[in-house]
């Protein structure tokens, strides 16, 4: 299977600071891998050097078959990074935001919509301003933007922080669509029952290193795979 | 990069129209500034004597809320920081904040200078209104360059809404200056004549110029740091 993310005793600084102290990692194409680990250990700053916003210090990354020691800029239009904020507006509808950002790397309208429609932010909610969305909807409509900007990887940091039950099974059924329809999916997340029963690979990041990595099969968590049809409800 | 310019240009004009913040709060507190100008100084002779003076000192200080405004909109939901992660181009970026801040500019000076002639009395002459255009061309780039790229500066900085003002005003005052010597010209204000404020429109295309290409260059660096 075709890798996409490979890291060989990466190591990242921030400041005088080593947030990445040698990490090792490979992520193959259509893999969802949740990243697990305890505050500072390098969740974060795994995602951001692999969106190719922390440069690399020492050893070696190739994301997406681009070298990130000689050209990190390279990788950032095929990635798609998410935080804890969407990166929208509030002021523009659904659709304004997503052929937006569909529109910063040339996608028609024709692939914003079909983006919204598959993120389930079509329909009805198109013409709803972002401000006036729930935490679920901004979220979907957030993830929508990435799929219009045709992003190949998607980081992902605590995607389900701030969302509801119904909010959460939403997302969780996004992003298995999006593994079914080729992207590779990392996710940062101290939610693991939640999470873990999303990945299909779990890996430890312990003091900026991969410390283990473990097949669901094999891991302690044992929560069920929670299907859910994306709501309609606008307003918080 | 100018197709990532118009995209820039295009939302933030949308998001303008959309939330009406010129017109429901910069053009109000614009208006009143002028008005409080007039109240503060009350004799006609010297109200008409400070006019374009006044009219530039107001659109300075709407630029700060302009400005403030423009930033806003991208740090509210970490839109700056996506648009850097998705590689959007910064030059762009840059280019396009600019444009929308332009336009909104154009339209707050077109109403400042409107209100100066009927509070102020001052009055347009044939003769400079070549002047005078130049002068609000020239002198509104300048300024909403210069202003996007300490917003974009400042955007990220702890304790923003002051430092923003005591960056950018130091900067701007050629603008200030220059605009206020060749609209007095434009205008006859103080008896200058026309082909006094030429020098002075040289002036500030070359800060528009220098703010044009310095910005572009300097915005990306700047806000990937």
């Amino acid at each position: 299977m075709e890798t996409v993310v490979h890291l060989s005793n990466a190591v990242a600084v921030m400041g005088q600071f080593p947030v990445l102290a040698g990490a090792d990692l490979t992520v193959s194409r259509g893999e969802i891998v949740l990243l697990q680990g305890p505050n500072g250990a390098g969740k974060t700053s795994l995602l951001r050097l692999c969106a190719g916003l922390l440069p690399l210090a020492r050893g070696h990354a190739i994301v997406l078959g681009c070298d990130l020691a000689t050209n990190r800029e390279a990788v950032r239009k095929r990635v798609g990074i998410l935080g804890h904020a969407n990166g929208l507006y509030a002021d523009l509808t659904v659709t304004e935001n997503v052929r937006f950002w569909g529109a910063t790397v040339g996608a028609s309208f024709a692939e914003a919509d079909a983006a919204m429609d598959r993120m389930g932010v079509g329909q009805r909610l198109a013409k709803v301003p972002v401000g006036k969305l729930s935490a679920g909807q901004k979220r979907r409509t957030a993830l929508a933007c990435l799929v219009a900007r045709r992003a190949e990887l998607w980081l992902l940091d605590e995607p389900h922080a701030g969302l509801d039950a119904v909010g959460r099974d939403e997302l969780d059924t996004t992003l298995r669509e999006a593994t079914a329809a080729g992207a590779t999916i990392i996710v940062a997340s101290h939610e693991l029952e939640r999470a873990g029963a999303l990945a299909t690979r779990l890996v430890e990041v312990v003091g900026g290193q991969v410390r283990e990595q473990l097949s669901t099969e094999t891991s302690p968590m044992t929560a069920p795979k929670i299907e859910g049809e994306p709501g309609d409800v606008v307003g918080e | 990069m100018f197709r990532v310019a118009r995209l820039i240009a295009a939302k933030d004009l949308r998001i303008e129209l959309r939330s009406r913040v010129v017109t429901n709060q910069v053009l109000p507190f614009a208006a009143i500034v002028m008005v409080m100008f007039a109240f503060a100084l009350d004799t006609d002779e010297v109200i008409e004597r400070v006019a374009p003076g006044l009219v530039w000192l107001a659109t300075l200080f709407s630029l700060l809320i302009l400005v403030q405004r423009s930033f806003a909109i991208e740090t509210a939901d970490g839109a700056t920081d996506a648009m850097r992660a998705a590689g959007v181009d910064l030059a762009g970026i840059f280019l396009g904040k600019s444009m929308a801040l332009a336009a909104q500019l154009a339209v707050l000076e077109l109403v400042l200078l409107t209100t100066a002639v009927v509070l102020y009395g001052a009055e347009l002459r044939a003769g400079g209104v070549v002047l005078l255009v130049t002068t609000f061309v020239a002198a509104t780039c300048g300024l909403a360059l210069v202003g996007t790229l300490y917003g974009g500066l400042a955007a990220g900085v702890r304790g923003r809404e002051t430092l923003l003002p005591l960056l950018l005003l130091p900067v701007v005052a050629p603008v200030l200056i220059g605009a206020t010597r060749a609209t007095e010209a434009a205008l006859g204000t103080r008896g200058a004549v026309v082909s006094d404020g030429w020098p002075w429109l040289g002036l500030l295309a070359v800060f528009a110029a220098l703010f044009g290409v310095g910005g572009t260059l300097a915005f990306g660096p700047l806000i990937e740091e």
